[in-house]
């Protein structure tokens, strides 16, 4: 176990050197500069192109990088003087950190339970209802759904901030904007497991043991419905991401999906450079933790590598 | 050692099951009596389709959604099964009546360890403590033969061979120590060795328990090693019934004949195996008269115009088949019958 998660994180650390290496010759052939603000004179942009080592050949720039990579200096940037990226990243990730987690968190969990009792209510109105709101959810961007929300509950209704970070209630309306995917993907996934899986022979056979219906469902249909639902955490993940790109900026979210929007606008290399491998890094965590999560929910998988037959 | 007994412990009363489809009702069971005895092992044989699962689906109240019982009674301990609601009949499941079913490779939950599966029915049925639940399934884990029972609790199912895995769902169903275990071909899936320890284990189990258990298969071959009594059934109805020896040495119903002339023996190799020319009738539109008229060589006009009754051979033996009507013509019996019914004529010469 321990050896299988070493294992992964030296596949991570590749995986970081790729994606590093990557985007940083794509940002080379991206045209713009970083130093586009009219009012610069051309005297001043050399004096700040050699400041910033952009002088350099190509290949120099990427290797000073890369060592200071290595070292954990991830440059400063551009657009805010004299802060380095690290700074500028770890003062905004906590907001998005937060509204990845509650996301997630209510997106799968609501999905699980949503995607159950669609299932165990197959053709029911519960389930016509599961399935349109899963297809609404699925269907509809969640800028348009961040903008509704924030039109009706926040504007309209004044229950919510607009748009201003004030912690926890000002994190709801974003928070249910970026679950809105997750929750749709995973009660779809999750309906058509648990149908399979309650008719599935060991299901009849608890049954036959005396299992009340609601008792099949919590002892053993859920378990193993959710083995597969723990496959899609991963692209959700992903989608949370991307997500957030826009509703950060929707709600004007102080965290690290507006800057990184921001710093793309403005070429803000160092910072794109560095959210680049944060995105990157998240990401392949949340797969190694869903690997770890499948070891637990299914006994079958054995993280040690050892064949079961 | 427990001897069967002549006293009813369950009866099914004039059965009728339909099954809702586009073509419209399949009339899967057709008006089946019998009843089961305290002790005793009753078998119900029959080619597939013939309605074996369906009838011991309906004592469990496992039938499929789109089942409607139509007419008749299943008592047990003078009360109506099929008039039970959901939470009595949750109450009976796993308790007093218990089933086991053809398939041990999906008999069990993938995710759940074993011993925690075996003792579900006792921590559904009783209060007892999970830790006695679990010492419980241990004791009933070596009574069916699973080797360091006691270190194997926390094994997951595929951990376990296929003719083990059907040891654990065995003692799952008997650890409630139910009055019934119904056993839907618990031995098909498995090869000709494991499923002869299987037998064995069954009939243990019932000389220890005084279980009472109805066998459900389509391999007569089985039937003999662990039947007190047979049933035959054949397009929704039971076409024969008696003890055994009778079915086995003094069969009446022309399709008894062709499910023993099947029957694999000693001087029969497989590949000239003899199997039962046509195929059973549509259960959309079942024939008046008896179903299996069609594809019996020894068939007359009634048959094919009304349904036998059941003609009785002894107290414990009736066929229908209107070839017992004292009126019906001598047949020439296949040479097999025949030659069974030389050997069952002997028994009685002594
Ligand atoms: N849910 C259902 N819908 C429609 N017809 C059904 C349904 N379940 C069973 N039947 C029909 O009922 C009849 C009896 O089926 P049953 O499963 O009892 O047969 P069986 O004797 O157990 O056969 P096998 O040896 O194949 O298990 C069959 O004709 C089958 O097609
Ligand atoms: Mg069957």
């Amino acid at each position: 176990m321990i050896k299988y998660v070493l294992k992964r994180l030296g596949y991570l650390v590749l995986t970081l050197f790729i994606v590093a290496t990557f985007t940083f010759f794509l940002m080379k052939l991206l045209p713009g500069t970083p130093f586009n603000n009219p009012k610069i004179a051309p005297d001043q942009i050399a004096v700040l192109r050699k400041q910033y080592g952009l002088d350099l050949p190509v290949w120099q720039q990427y290797l000073n990088y890369m060592v200071g990579v290595v070292h954990g200096r991830f440059g400063e940037s551009y657009q805010f003087t004299g802060q380095s990226v690290s700074y500028l990243i770890s003062t905004r990730i906590g907001p998005s950190l937060q509204l990845g987690v509650q996301a997630m968190l209510i997106g799968t969990l609501l999905g699980i339970l949503l995607g159950a009792v669609a299932a165990m209510r197959k053709n029911s109105w519960v389930d016509a209802t599961a399935t349109i709101f899963a297809i609404i959810g699925r269907s509809i961007p969640n800028f348009v759904i961040a903008a509704l929300l924030q039109f009706w509950l926040a504007y309209k209704l004044h229950w919510f901030p607009i748009a201003l970070w004030t912690g926890f209630s000002s994190s709801i309306l974003p928070t249910l904007a970026l679950a809105m995917a997750p929750l749709a993907n995973t009660a779809r996934f999750m309906r058509t497991e648990m149908v399979d899986v309650l008719n599935s022979d060991y299901i009849e056979v608890a049954r036959a043991k005396g299992n009340s219906q609601w008792q099949l469902v919590a002892r053993h249909a859920l378990r193993n419905s959710m083995i597969p639902v723990v496959t899609i955490i991963g692209p959700m993940a992903v989608d949370l991401m991307l997500g957030s790109l826009v509703v950060e900026n929707v709600f004007a979210i102080p965290g690290i999906g507006q800057q990184f929007v921001q710093s793309i606008t403005t070429n803000d290399y160092p910072v794109i450079m560095g959210l680049t491998m944060l995105y990157s890094a998240m990401l392949t965590g949340v797969i190694l933790i869903v690997d770890i999560l499948y070891g637990i929910i299914d006994p079958r998988i054995r993280l040690s590598g050892e064949v079961n037959a | 050692m427990v001897q069967p007994t002549d006293s009813p412990i369950l009866s099914v009363e004039n059965l009728r099951v339909d099954f809702a489809t586009f073509a419209g009702p399949v009339h899967a069971i057709r008006d089946v009596s019998f009843t089961l005895n305290k002790g005793e092992t009753l078998a119900i044989v029959g080619e597939s389709g013939s309605g074996k699962s369906v009838t011991v689906r309906s004592i469990m109240g496992l039938l499929a959604n789109n089942a409607r019982i139509v007419a008749g009674r299943i008592m047990f301990q003078d009360a109506d099964i099929l008039k039970n609601t959901k939470r009595q009949l949750n109450a009976l499941r796993g308790n007093d009546i218990a089933m086991i079913f053809q398939d041990p490779m999906t008999s069990l939950d993938p995710t759940m360890p074993i011993g925690k599966q075996v003792a579900e029915p006792l921590r559904l049925h009783t209060s007892i403590s999970e830790k006695k639940a679990l010492a419980e399934a241990v004791r009933v884990l070596q009574l069916v033969g699973i080797q360091d029972a006691a270190e194997r609790l926390k094994d997951y199912p595929h951990q376990f061979s296929g003719g083990q895995r059907q040891r654990i769902v065995i003692a799952m169903a008997i650890i409630t120590q139910p009055q019934i275990l119904l056993a839907d071909e618990p031995t098909t899936a498995l090869d000709v060795t494991i499923q002869a320890q299987i037998i064995h284990l069954l009939k243990e189990i019932q000389a220890t328990t005084g279980t009472s258990i109805i066998f459900i298969t389509h391999d007569l071959g089985v039937v003999a090693g662990i039947a007190d009594r047979v049933a035959v059934m054949y397009a929704g109805k039971i076409v024969e019934y008696g003890m055994v020896d009778e079915i086995f040495y003094n069969p009446q119903h022309p399709y008894t004949w062709g499910l023993l002339e099947a029957m694999p023996t000693l001087t029969t190799s497989a590949d000239r195996l003899y199997t039962i020319p046509g195929t059973p009738p549509d259960l959309l539109a079942p024939p008046p008269g008896d179903a299996f008229a069609p594809r019996n060589p020894f068939a007359m006009q009634i048959d094919l115009a009304e349904q036998p009754p059941f003609f009785p051979v002894s107290p414990t033996h009736a066929a229908a088949t209107w070839l017992l009507h004292p009126a019906a013509p001598q047949v020439t019996l296949p040479p097999e019958i025949a030659r069974r019914r030389q050997i069952w004529a002997a028994r009685f010469a002594h």
